[in-house]
């Protein structure tokens, strides 16, 4: 982690300051960390500084960012109202662009992912996937491995995510402030055109001027109404991560991914756990061969019932000796179907922007359901349908694909459009992961989705699958539980959509991601060797399965924007 | 390079992948027809284990898309079955209820065996399930020892029709884990007839297990001691049937084979109407005779075994038994069995001829046969051939014990230690000499106490006087 990456850029090649571009030689081997996602406490990417070979870049940034005011008479080229992963992402490329920037924080650094979300669960999870494995007997045995008894201390479960999560605050606030980024506290409000005021309760207020402004405020979770939240028995994910009490029994709400990831870590830490899901279908966003199969493996064998097709139109607290009460009604009918009792309940509905006090009417925008209305490029739509200039909106408070690394993603994007080069995300080639056990990843479209786009545009698709049971490295795992599934354009073999649940699944997703992104088409990644034994090899074997109707061979070189 | 199995690559055109499950009305079915209600034509049908590749045997069941009490339509995938290949879906080729899984989830059955059955309406589910429990409680024909026990020991009373998901609805009491509900979907067991003592009168999953009679899983422990031979408390045992409720904090170890057979065995000998009777026998002569064929490989058992043969040459009818309850058959042969503690359990080998063979030979016989238990390669002649039994413990320094009459044998001897002793002879001179206490366990409607205590008289003629044992 600690490599001596050669970026010793000399203090002259930025200091021309301002607007001017820097030598692109930084970005020292950026650590990417993190991973939940959907309407999850989103997450995924950021970067985390290498100390030494950094500081050079610092000092000299540092320099810069300070000594000129910025060009045309703005305090700043940039500022960017929220430091979570997406601010964040938008900071490091923007100071990498030469642009003075600030970031404005009214909570913690980090934001959701970091502080509430991805970060915090993936320790959970990495706690549930041990306990899992060494409650498993008969994969204990079939390993030849004898564990007498497991247990855990749940205290200190909860020391271990939350120490994780203030680490990895620390290492993005360093890595921005080496970096020169201007971290301002306070809640930041747009006044007017290219000008944001920003402070403290109590505080007197800030103005400063921007050339160019990001909003990047996230989201919190969305309680619907009806539930009371107690944050003890009734509760989102915000507490849930804190990991104060394992009920013996408790209902998700919602089975998205963050109910999915919460069920792998209640059940594998003793609870019991009820789903209830407003759709007929549980785990409804994944491809359904997925979600079928996911349902075998992630909810069939472990303590989990399920109701689908039915609303929480109500949930009580435990209070005066009565347990929690979810009262049930029908999705369609809303007629009341059953009382649930559960000794707690975790609120897994989705997330709702967080856009409030934004002073968009200032500027005449109008947010839909909350979200800022955006175009392809991130440029943020006032109400009459026109973009409004220099003022740009990325992550979930835009609501395009709730994800943390979909959401730096975007920020890069408006920085590169900012210093003059045209740019726009091709979110069909962002992949996104739930940390369950096996995981399961995505990129592009579910096979539906593809089979639509492909009646309605005109084209035949294929689809292959391979199966975990014959790579060589899960099976060594006795981890053989698992598929992945390829949907392309038979005729000219673009990729269209990938889907893998098993052994690492989020972490072999990026081949995929990375040829859709490219625009490498079936045919040609192919050819591309994988180290052996691999679990990339299920990939390996996905794309050799792959057969294209070479009779018309056009290339799609070009990634497809979306 | 590339030296994984070939990939599964199903392509789009196949995909669902899914086989038909053949399903034929079980009238069909030869065998199937004892009882006259089956004769009418009801229509119930049985979902079969399919073949699902060209080399599968036998497939193992891996969830059941639908459960009992669900109306399936033909076409819909019923369950999912691993054969040695892959996961496959198979549906249903008829529509209608399914009434009985016959092979839960987690359990293998070979193709062609019936995994479910399907019932036409309503109607026919109760006799389906009168069926189920028939297939259940006859011949366990796929060998899956588990859920013919299970459905054995639960008192499963054919669960009221249809008492599907819906009688737990809304209301308070009735309230079941989920792990309390699946349990009681594959045991059997009517919530609603179970008491919750988890929290708020909630049932819980323990409530469901003690429901349905089963011991909570077993940890892994430690392996189970070896146990001694057929040492006896032949007090009223109580039979299996009634199980005790689990001592909390205990550890369950389920019975291997042996034990069960050897558990079987014990409570079936409880019909048989036994008596004991003891005989102290001096064994200096005996044991000065062991000093002297010791280093010729001949051991104790041995010569033990050879003495209770000669005996039992002179005495045919405690060599006999009981079959029927109303003869006696007589064993043409002497075979001696002797009991041997192995690890985990307790076998019988069986030294064959022990009256005609000599000592040299039948102790070449007794290595062999030791090697062989241990090994676990015993054919079933070499253990279950046995007309008389001799249980040794006598080198544990036990100096007296009872041991239990096994099945099928008219007598078996317990011999316990030889001990120095103060004997008085008739002159009213004091001596010490070796004496053991021997004590026979014999089936009284064949064997009777004269007949018993004359065989014990020539028994102890012989060790006394113990030349004849080397002839």
């Amino acid at each position: 982690m600690q490599s001596t990456a050669a970026a010793s850029v000399s203090a002259s090649a930025i200091a021309s300051g301002g607007g001017a571009r820097s030598e692109p030689a930084r970005r020292p081997g950026g650590l990417r960390v993190c991973g939940l996602r959907g309407e999850s406490p989103a997450c995924p990417s950021l970067r985390i500084s290498q100390a030494p070979a950094r500081l050079a870049v610092a000092r000299a940034a540092a320099a810069t960012n300070g000594a000129v005011a910025g060009s045309g008479g703005f305090d700043y080229d940039l500022v960017i109202i929220g430091a979570g992963v997406g601010g964040h992402g938008a900071a490091l490329h923007a100071v990498e662009e030469g642009l003075k920037t600030a970031i404005i924080e009214g909570d913690v650094v980090g934001g959701t992912c970091v502080n509430r979300g991805c970060v915090p669960s993936k320790a959970l999870l990495a706690v549930s996937g041990r306990m899992r494995e060494l409650h498993d007997e008969h994969h204990m045995k079939s390993l030849g491995l004898q564990v007498s008894s497991t247990g855990y201390d749940r205290q200190a479960v909860a020391d271990h995510a939350n120490n994780l999560a203030s680490k990895i605050r620390s290492n993005l606030t360093n890595s921005m402030k080496a970096l020169g980024v201007d971290i301002l506290t306070g809640v930041g409000t747009i006044v007017g055109k290219q000008k944001v005021r920003y402070g403290k309760v109590g505080f007197p207020e800030k103005e400063i001027t921007a050339r160019n402004i990001i909003i990047a405020t996230g989201s919190t979770p969305f309680v619907p109404k009806g539930i009371e939240i107690d944050g003890k028995t009734v509760f989102t994910s915000d507490h849930a991560l804190k990991l104060e009490s394992v009920p013996d029994w408790i209902a998700i709400v919602g089975s998205g991914y963050i109910g999915l990831e919460f069920s792998d870590v209640y059940t594998a830490l003793g609870s019991e756990v009820t789903f209830v899901e407003a759709l007929d279908q549980l785990m409804p966003g994944f491809d359904p061969e997925i979600a079928k199969l996911a349902q075998r493996v992630l909810i069939n064998p472990r303590k989990i019932d399920y109701h689908t097709g039915v609303f929480a139109s109500k949930i009580t607290p435990a209070k005066d000796g009565k347990p929690v009460l979810i009262e049930l009604i029908d999705a369609k009918t809303k007629e009341h179907k059953e009382t649930l009792e559960v000794d707690a309940a975790l609120i897994a509905t989705g997330r709702a922007p967080f856009t409030k006090g934004l002073g968009l009417e200032n500027i005449n925008v109008v947010t839909q359901r909350g979200f800022v209305p955006v175009d392809e490029r991130m440029r943020v739509m006032d109400a009459d349908g026109n973009v409004v200039p220099n003022l740009y909106c990325i992550g979930d408070a835009n609501g395009k694909l709730m994800l943390a690394h979909a959401a730096s993603a975007q920020g890069i994007s408006v920085v590169e459009q900012i210093s003059g080069r045209d740019h726009i995300l091709n979110h069909l080639s962002i992949p996104a992961a739930c940390f369950t056990h096996p995981e399961i990843s995505m990129v592009g479209l579910t096979e539906p989705q593809a089979r639509e786009k492909a009646d309605k545009e005109g084209f035949e698709i294929s689809v292959v699958k391979t199966s975990f049971k014959a790579n060589t490295k899960a099976l060594a795992e006795n981890e053989g539980d698992g598929i992945a599934k390829l949907i392309y354009r038979s005729d000219t073999g673009e990729i269209l959509g990938v889907h893998i649940l098993g052994l690492h699944a989020a972490d072999l997703i990026h081949e995929a991601s990375n040829a859709i992104a490219l625009g490498t088409r079936v045919q040609d990644i192919k050819f591309a060797v994988h180290a052996h034994p691999t679990l990339s090899e299920v990939l390996d074997e996905l794309f050799k399965a792959a057969k294209v109707n070479s009779g018309v061979s056009h290339s799609v070189n070009e990634p497809v924007a979306a | 390079m590339a030296t994984a199995p070939a990939p599964l690559s199903l392509s789009a055109s196949t995909l669902p992948a899914r086989l038909r499950a053949a399903a034929v009305p079980a009238g069909a079915r030869g065998g199937q027809t004892r009882r006259g209600r089956m004769v009418v034509r009801a229509k119930i049908r049985e979902i079969f284990m399919p073949a699902l590749s060209s080399t599968m045997t036998e497939g193992k069941i891996v969830s059941w898309s639908a459960a009992e009490g669900d109306r399936v339509n033909k076409g819909d995938a019923v369950v999912v079955v691993e054969s040695d290949k892959a996961d496959m879906d198979v549906e249903t080729f008829h529509d209608g209820i399914v009434a009985a899984v016959l092979v839960p989830a987690g359990e293998s059955a070979p193709v062609g065996a019936p995994i479910a059955l399907l019932a036409e309406s309503e109607e026919e589910v109760p006799l389906a399930l009168a069926k189920a429990q028939e297939l259940a409680n006859g011949q366990p024909q796929q060998a899956p020892p588990a859920p013919a026990e299970d459905a054995a020991a639960t008192p499963s009373p054919p669960p009221s029709p249809a008492a599907a998901p819906a009688p737990v609805a809304a209301g308070t009491k009735g309230i079941a884990s989920p792990q309390a509900k699946k349990l009681a979907k594959q045991h059997r067991v009517d919530l609603a007839k179970v008491t919750g003592t988890g929290p708020y009168g909630r049932i819980t999953p323990e409530d469901v297990e003690a429901a349905a009679g089963i011991q909570p899983k077993p940890k892994p422990a430690a392996v189970a001691a070896a146990s001694a031979p057929v040492a006896a408390p032949s007090a009223a045992a109580v039979p299996q049937a009634a199980v005790l409720p689990p001592v909390p904090g205990a550890t369950v170890v389920p019975f291997t084979t042996m034990q069960a057979a050897v558990s079987k065995n014990m409570v079936e000998s409880l019909a048989v109407p036994t008596f004991r009777v003891g005989y102290p026998i001096v064994t200096d002569k005996l044991d000065e005779l062991y000093e002297k064929v010791k280093p010729k490989g001949v051991t104790m058992t041995v010569l033990l075994a050879k003495a209770a043969a000669m005996a039992l040459a002179q005495h045919p009818v405690v060599n006999a038994s009981c079959r029927d309850g109303k003869s006696f058959t007589y064993n043409s042969n002497i075979n001696i069995a002797v009991a041997v503690a192995i690890d985990g359990g307790l076998i019988t080998p069986v030294l064959q001829d022990a009256d005609k063979l000599d000592i040299y030979l039948l102790s070449q016989n007794w290595k062999d046969l030791v090697k062989k238990a241990r090994a676990k390669q015993l054919q079933p002649n070499d253990y279950s051939s046995g007309t008389f039994t001799l249980s040794n413990l006598g080198m544990f320094g036990v100096d007296r014990f009872d041991a239990i009459l096994p099945p099928g044998q008219g007598a078996i001897m317990a011999v316990g230690a030889s001990k120095p002793t103060v004997v008085a002879d008739k002159d009213g001179f004091f001596s010490v000499k070796s004496k053991m206490l021997v004590n026979v366990t014999a089936d009284h409607r064949t064997v009777y106490g004269a007949d018993l205590a004359a065989f014990l008289q020539t028994f102890a003629k012989i060790i006394e006087d113990p030349e004849s044992l080397t002839l």
